[in-house]
């Protein structure tokens, strides 16, 4: 019950599960979960039934789409109806995907690459605000992100900046080179749209000040061309591609044409393999390094990461040419971690999630229903980030005065919900261990009534960090 | 890279037929006879909007005969008519109103010094003032907060305090919700739990004051604009209220099929600015409010119907007791090719922040090179 045991189970994890005993070696048990990973639990469904569920609403929706423009009123009408309809099932689908995703996190055995699995999926933020398949974004994180956690960055990279959601939600699905063949075709609506570019450039790869200009966004812009997603092309594009609704794919004649230049490396026209050998590049130059070193550090350690900390995780990447596991081994070893005590706060997905683990997996079944809707009302709804940057990942971002009263809010209602759990103060020794402060296990005995007792637990200072 | 320390805005372009006739003010439903000698404290509202809005698009530059070449499908023809040089996009029919009556105004072709095209450095530098992104962790109004009179409240509606507010004194925020109330007892013994947390324990203090000015607000979940706008005018009202008030806004990034989705932003922002107007009855007259973006977007359509990253932009300034000026100012940099920043950009002539202090300060009676010298002390 020690500061380590809290900072395995609390920090590097999701929180205590009651009842759970740990291992001696707690860096042995962290560094063996690497290896016990599961990347597709069968809780989280088949990818080909996702992707049935996208072919089955997406040409429907494209032709609703265009009844609403050219129908008469009738069809006019019937098309909304059944976008409507479409878009519960989208919606439904969405629910469905972020309780199976509570599920998992909360009865994990390997917290620490449950973990590692958010920090990527939020890394490569893709959302539903935009995104008009909700299913898409459940895909990308457990097709794209997973299978990719414990191995080379370059090979996530790859997955997930080339996956249909964040095709999407960076309108890379409808930029097509100036001087391809497509664009001679379908001039008015079709061009260039260098989001997904930027985006890779600033925040998955070399980071803000990572040494790239405009000129390098357009460059890879441009050798980004046909990359699209079947389905969702719009205009010219969808009558191009021949591949299942919803996947993504290269459509040759949407490329433009012609040697790339980024970051002063030339890249010969290869088409598909154009930008995959520049995103390649990408992912070993020291920037991306620092830059991802510099986000595990503020992550794990704290929101002002020591530089020391910074410096060893970007050796460890730049030493094993982007192997994720070996840069996890290195955080697992880095004295940082072990000395700093409880620096973070957690946001609210954590908060949720350690919430649903203190009380059982068993019980948290009543709670895990709720909780979608309760971290909505905390700002961090699943999936629906507002940003392509993700979710911040500092006490700034998640501790005010107004998102304090908020979690108090929340925690008394999640105490009545939860209703009579074994004894709260009993409980507040078993998940907090050495954490608890007195103040906390004096408020707890001042009253009597079980769900205030718990609400005290959840709100806590100690239960409100890592 | 050295703060251009603005130059008094002048206007080059020549004014052709700069009185509006009356009818154009028919669109607004604003009741525009508000006394203007209120007595109250002054207030000053930050409405932010995050993701770079479309400054072209929002005062349509009309008379730069580049425009059209430029951006023909995103140029309304029913925009609300200015001065003969600019125009209102046509979703904001109430702020017209308020420009028509001296209470409004924009600045066009402003910028913040930063001139790269990320979104979240150049939200950075418009928050903090810095001289680049992330050299300073305060923000530029929190570096105001002291200079105005002791007791002077600062509060957002956000869940925790944004950048731009930070400082040495203590920001509420408050971010309505469909809670439950708490048990009143739990809030009194949570209030001794965290008494002892450095952290914490100043938060909760804020949360519970806040608690009482938004008490008979109920539990109602914002809604739209006109909710979010009658919400600010409820936290800036009366004993307690908040002195500056910090609204966010999202969804400015639009690039592609920009039109529509700005159509719904700017009615939203409309609606909010029309809400807060009368929410705020005769304090209108004591209030300033700022609204602006980090940056612009590019001067041409992109290949999708939007626009991509650029650099200057449009702000509103906006208050029951505007000094007299034009309703739009600005040294307009043109849209020649040749004249664009970068080739592709609205190019900057006036120095945003300096220019939103100048005027926070004249609200508020400070001395102009105080308010300077905090702004910079970033720096």
């Amino acid at each position: 019950m020690t500061a380590p045991i809290r900072i395995a189970t609390d920090r590097f994890g999701l929180g205590a599960i009651p009842g759970e005993t740990l291992p001696g070696d707690l860096r042995g048990w962290l560094t063996s979960q690497l290896r016990q990973f599961d990347p597709a639990p069968a809780a989280l469904g088949s990818r080909t039934a996702r992707m049935a569920e996208l072919a089955r609403i997406l040409p429907t929706r494209v032709a609703n789409n265009r009844l609403k423009r050219e129908g008469n009123q009738a069809e006019q009408d019937a098309a909304l109806a059944s976008n409507r309809e479409l878009g519960e099932d989208i919606r439904r689908a969405h629910a469905e995907a972020v309780l199976a995703r509570l599920r998992v996190a909360t009865a994990s055995a390997t917290p620490f690459a449950e973990r590692l699995v958010h920090f990527w999926s939020n890394h490569f933020s893709v959302s539903m605000q935009k995104v008009l398949v909700g299913s898409f974004v459940a895909d990308f994180e457990f097709s794209a992100v997973r299978p990719h956690v414990m191995g080379n960055f370059r090979d996530l990279l790859r997955s997930a900046v080339l996956h249909p959601a964040m095709l999407q939600y960076l309108d890379q699905n409808i930029s097509i080179g100036p001087s391809s063949p497509l664009a001679g075709r379908y001039r008015r609506l079709q061009g260039l749209n260098e989001n997904l570019g930027r985006e890779v450039l600033e925040l998955h790869t070399l980071g803000a000040g990572g040494g790239y200009s405009q000129a390098d966004v357009t460059e890879l812009a441009l050798a980004l061309t046909g990359w699209t997603v079947a389905g969702l092309g719009g205009g010219g594009i969808a009558r191009e591609i021949d591949w299942a609704p919803g996947e993504a794919g290269f459509l040759p004649a949407a490329h433009e044409p012609g040697r790339r230049t980024v970051l002063g490396r030339n890249y010969a026209e290869d088409g598909q393999q154009q930008a995959v050998a520049i995103l390649r590049d990408l992912a070993l130059h020291p920037s991306t390094a620092r830059h991802i070193a510099t986000k595990l550090a503020r992550h794990f350690i704290a929101d002002d990461p020591p530089a020391a900390a910074i410096e060893r995780l970007q050796r460890a990447y730049q030493d094993s040419g982007g192997d994720l596991p070996s840069v996890y081994a290195a955080l697992i070893d880095e004295p940082e971690v072990w000395r700093a005590q409880r620096t973070k706060i957690r946001n609210p997905w954590d908060w949720m999630v350690a919430t649903n683990r203190a009380v059982g997996v068993e019980r948290s079944a009543r709670l895990a229903e709720l909780s979608p809707g309760l971290l909505q009302q905390m700002g961090q709804s699943v999936w629906r980030v507002d940003s392509p940057a993700g979710w911040g990942d500092t006490a700034q971002d998640w501790a005010g005065s107004g998102a304090l009263l908020t979690r108090v809010e929340i925690a008394s209602l999640v105490a009545r919900r939860v209703g009579n759990v074994a004894d709260a103060a009993a409980l507040a020794r078993e998940v907090l261990g050495d954490a608890l402060h007195s103040t906390t296990s004096d408020a707890i005995d001042s009253v009597t009534e079980q769900p205030l007792r718990l609400a005290l637990l959840f709100a806590s200072p100690e239960f409100q960090r890592r | 890279m050295a703060r251009t320390h603005s130059l008094p805005i002048t206007r080059r372009r020549l004014l052709a037929g700069t009185l509006a006739s009356s009818a154009l003010l028919g669109t607004s439903a604003v009741p525009l006879s508000i006394a203007r000698a209120a007595t109250g404290r002054r207030k000053f509202v930050f409405v932010i909007q995050r993701g770079a809005a479309d400054g072209l698009a929002i005062v349509q530059p009309h008379g730069d005969r580049n425009l059209r070449d430029l951006r023909g499908a995103l140029v309304d023809d029913d925009a609300l008519r200015l001065d003969g040089f600019f125009a209102l996009h046509p979703a904001l029919a109430g702020t017209a109103g308020l420009f028509h009556s001296g209470e409004a105004r924009a600045w066009h072709a402003v910028a913040t010094n930063y001139r790269e095209r990320s979104h979240f450095e150049a939200q950075n530098v418009l928050e903090t003032g810095g001289e680049r992104a992330y050299a300073v962790n305060t923000g530029w109004l929190g570096r105001m907060m002291p200079l105005l009179p002791e007791g002077t409240g600062a509060m957002a509606v956000s869940a925790t305090a944004p950048m731009a507010l930070r400082g040495s004194v203590p920001v509420a925020t408050y971010t309505p919700n469909r809670l439950p109330d708490p048990n009143e007892d739990l809030l009194a013994r949570l209030a001794i739990m965290y008494a002892e947390d450095a952290q914490l324990g100043p938060m909760w203090d804020e949360a519970m004051r806040t608690r009482m000015v938004t008490g008979g607000l109920g539990n109602t979940a914002a809604g739209g604009g006109a909710d979010l706008g009658q919400l600010a005018a409820t936290l800036l009202a009366g004993e307690g209220g908040a002195d500056v008030l910090m609204i966010e806004t999202g969804g400015w990034d639009t690039h592609r099929a920009q039109q529509r989705a700005l159509a719904g932003q700017l009615s939203a922002m409309d609606s909010l600015l029309v809400a807060l107007r009368q929410g705020l009855g005769a304090a209108w007259a004591d209030t300033l409010v700022l609204v602006a973006t980090e940056f612009g977007r590019t001067a041409a359509i992109n290949g999708t119907m939007g626009t991509d990253h650029g650099t200057a932009s449009a702000a509103l300034l906006l208050g029951g007791s505007l000094p007299a000026g034009e309703m739009v100012e600005s040294d307009w940099p043109g849209l020649s090719r040749n004249q664009l920043y970068d080739g592709r950009d609205l190019r900057p002539t006036g120095d945003l922040l300096s220019m939103a202090t100048r005027a926070f300060a004249a609200h508020f009676g400070l001395e102009r090179d105080r308010a300077l010298a905090a702004l910079s002390a970033g720096q």
